[in-house]
């Protein structure tokens, strides 16, 4: 519940401040916040698992965060960035349509 | 990275996992949770923040290829819109000119039928010209008389004429009658006033010539007086009548 009304409190603020982001933040910050997704994702579904660790989410949400950051940052790197971009964003996406599979068939039985 | 994900999983009842969401969901301030409750805020925020870069975003991230794609689009348009500037402003030249030949056209066409309605007599007309009047007691004006006084006057350059209250145009005809002079069928009785129109020295001098009008009154026992005068108005009015079999031949547009 806490997490949730963090999340709404989180949106409000960008709401409001609307903030430019950084010039040097800015290749990372999409594929952060879609690794940002995938753990939230895969919290709700470790609750429904009944497997729930807040220390987990937390780690979690920051290695996904900083590892699909470190890879971008790599990729651009080695000259792969918008490949390597599209390769976290695809995996990624994979997992959260897994997890968000896994919720519905806990809460529907579907 | 949070859960394994192996499927298929065990089917579990349905209400068992909304009681552990809802459980989960009861307020917990530990200290895990609070971080996670930060977490998701910043989650939350940087994903606004992401959306509303994305939606403003400008040319600053784009690659090369892309740039040069984007420059090339816009050099297109435009070339494609100075084209179109120079046909439009072909067009409006065009529409400016006709517009101006239209206004003069309008302008003579106006002026001649300023002037085509002076000459049937169907407006009034006023300016500069002279009041001739004859008196004549006597008895001995004729219609021939006037006749020449308005020939004369025509000839002197007169551009509108009344008789009486009787407009004189081209048609106009005189004859006497029991006691005066009848005017294209109206009789009027002397004094007659005769107001022309036109220059009023000329016209004077046209009334006052050796055996002309004036010394033919006066030889008929009348008498003619000419008042030149800066405002004559000839205000009698004839209808205007539609030619019934005269059709006029169509000349070439200019």
């Amino acid at each position: 519940m806490i997490p949730a009304i963090g999340l709404v409190l989180g949106i409000v603020i960008g709401v409001l401040l609307q903030p430019a982001v950084p010039a040097w933040l800015q290749p990372y910050l999409p594929i952060a916040v879609i690794a940002a997704l995938d753990a939230v994702f895969g919290g709700v579904r470790a609750i429904l698992d009944g497997i729930f660790s807040d220390k987990v989410f937390v780690v979690s949400f920051l290695s996904n965060v900083v590892v699909a950051a470190f890879i971008v940052f790599l990729g651009d790197k080695l000259g792969v960035g918008a490949q390597l971009s599209t390769g976290v964003v695809v995996v990624l996406g994979v997992r959260i349509f897994s997890n968000v599979a896994a919720i519905r068939r806990h809460l529907f039985d579907a | 990275m949070s859960s394994p994900g192996t499927e298929p999983q065990p089917p579990r009842d349905a209400r068992h996992a909304w009681a552990r969401l809802r459980r989960a969901g009861s307020p917990q301030p530990t200290r895990s949770n609070l971080l996670a409750a930060l977490l998701a805020g910043a989650l939350g925020f940087a994903l606004i923040v992401q959306v509303r870069q994305t939606s403003v975003e400008g040319l600053e991230n784009l690659r090369e290829d892309e740039l040069v794609r984007i420059f090339a689009d816009v050099d297109q348009d435009g070339e494609q819109l100075a084209a179109e500037i120079t046909n439009l402003e072909a067009s409006l030249n065009l529409l400016r000119s006709q517009t101006t030949s239209e206004e003069a056209a309008q302008g003579a066409a106006q002026e001649r039928l300023d002037s085509l309605e002076i000459l049937a007599g169907t407006v009034e007309a006023q300016g500069p010209g002279i009041v001739l009047t004859i008196r004549d007691p006597l008895g001995g004006v004729k219609a021939p008389t006037i006749l020449d006084a308005v020939e004369e006057l025509r000839n002197a350059g007169a551009e509108a004429m009344q008789i009486g209250d009787v407009r004189i145009v081209a048609n106009t005809w005189f004859t006497d009658a029991a006691d005066g002079l009848s005017v294209s069928g109206t009789v009027i009785q002397p004094p007659y006033v005769l107001r022309a129109i036109g220059d009023s020295n000329t016209l004077a001098g046209a009334m006052e010539i050796p055996g002309g009008v004036t010394a033919t009154v006066r030889r008929a026992g009348g008498d003619a007086d000419v008042r030149i005068t800066d405002e004559v108005t000839v205000d009698a009015l004839l209808p205007l009548r539609t030619p019934q079999y005269a059709q006029p031949v169509p000349t070439e547009s200019p």
